[in-house]
């Protein structure tokens, strides 16, 4: 199989990623002093709109395994959120609250979000279209 | 049991092997029994954040730490390179063997170190921005941070799409080929990061 063209989905992912990681980071080194939130804040929105933009991208492809990035995405997901919700949790059980406890936490629902869809992009570039040629 | 799978050529129907076609074993891409583990790892991890002591946490953050670190560092430098060189079928043999396995470890070995590490970091204090070392920490955050973008974005993927590209009927060699490569340089670079890890925390641990 020839391989399509492709948006820089994983370029994407992976920068948007590193924003989160950047906030994340800005956070966690001040505390558990008070911190201007803006800077996290604006690194999760251009992280949040490189995922909106890298969802974008996808619907715009033809001929894309949607069937077999449905079908990865969707497990992929499940697990992402059991981590996700482990690590949320070690943030609540140690009394992390306020701005930057929904900053981390929304921060965890797009690491929970691209991580999947890097990994089920990355599988259905390479998938048939049709679900007809399922192995 | 094992299926038997060729590079593709045009117009050629899938029917019986060719002498010389490459053999890969069945496989599970996400091995079902070993779930059981990882949910009993989860399960002490959540209960070790619970109860919030010294020994659990410690153990959680330093027991999986350890292995983190370690199979990066044997990945990256010891098995990647050696995979590299194998022949085509001994590395469909290997890889069949070992990625689904990686699938499961991977994810738990890194939520069991940076979940329970948080934990005891604000019990020791050593997240706090008071702490002596804050540097080093911050620096430790740093190196995560980046050996989390590169493996969850190129790793991780990666790793799974071979695993499906190899359930295939007729996998593609070049798919594969790219696939791994990405593996490999990826388990490389993690590798080195690891060192910068050991450096770090081997200084915080020294006081």
């Amino acid at each position: 199989m020839a391989e399509r063209d492709m948006p820089p989905v994983t370029q994407v992912g992976m920068t948007s990623l590193a924003l989160i990681v950047a906030g994340g980071i800005y956070l966690a080194a001040h505390l558990p002093q008070s911190v201007p939130l803006t800077p996290a804040i604006v690194l999760l929105a251009l992280s949040a709109l490189l995922l909106a933009a890298n969802l974008f991208s996808l619907t715009r492809v033809h001929d894309f395994a949607w069937w077999r990035f449905r079908q990865v995405g969707l497990w992929a997901l499940l697990a992402y959120a059991i981590t996700a919700g482990l690590i949320e949790y070690a943030f609540l059980r140690n009394g992390l609250s306020g701005g930057p406890l929904i900053v981390l936490t929304l921060s965890l629902v797009i690491y929970a979000l691209h991580v999947p869809m890097l990994i089920a992009f990355t599988v259905a570039r390479y998938a048939e279209p049709q679900s007809r040629s399922a192995g | 049991m094992a299926t038997t799978a060729e590079p593709p050529a045009p117009g050629e129907a899938a029917a019986a092997p060719p002498p010389g076609a490459i053999s890969i074993p069945d496989f599970e891409i996400v091995p079902r029994l070993g779930l059981i583990p990882v949910a009993i790892v989860f399960a002490g991890l959540v209960v070790a954040i619970a109860v919030n002591e010294l020994w659990p946490l410690q153990f959680f953050h330093v027991a999986f730490g350890a292995a983190w670190t370690i199979i990066d560092l044997f990945l990256g430098f010891v098995l990647g390179p050696i995979l590299g060189r194998l022949s085509v079928p001994a590395r469909i043999e290997m890889t069949t063997r070992l990625m689904p396995k990686m699938v499961l470890i991977m994810p738990t070995v890194v939520t069991a170190t940076l979940a329970g590490g948080w934990q005891l970091g604000h019990l020791l204090g050593t997240v706090d921005s008071s702490y002596y070392h804050h540097g080093w920490i911050v620096a430790s955050y740093i190196v995560v941070g980046c050996m989390a973008v590169i493996a969850l974005g190129l790793l991780e993927p990666a790793n799974i799409a071979v695993l499906f590209e190899l359930k295939k009927k007729q996998p593609n060699p070049a798919i594969i080929e790219r696939l791994m490569k990405r593996f490999i340089y990826t388990a490389g670079i993690l590798g080195a990061l690891q060192i910068a890890t050991l450096v770090i925390m081997t200084k915080i641990a020294s006081g």
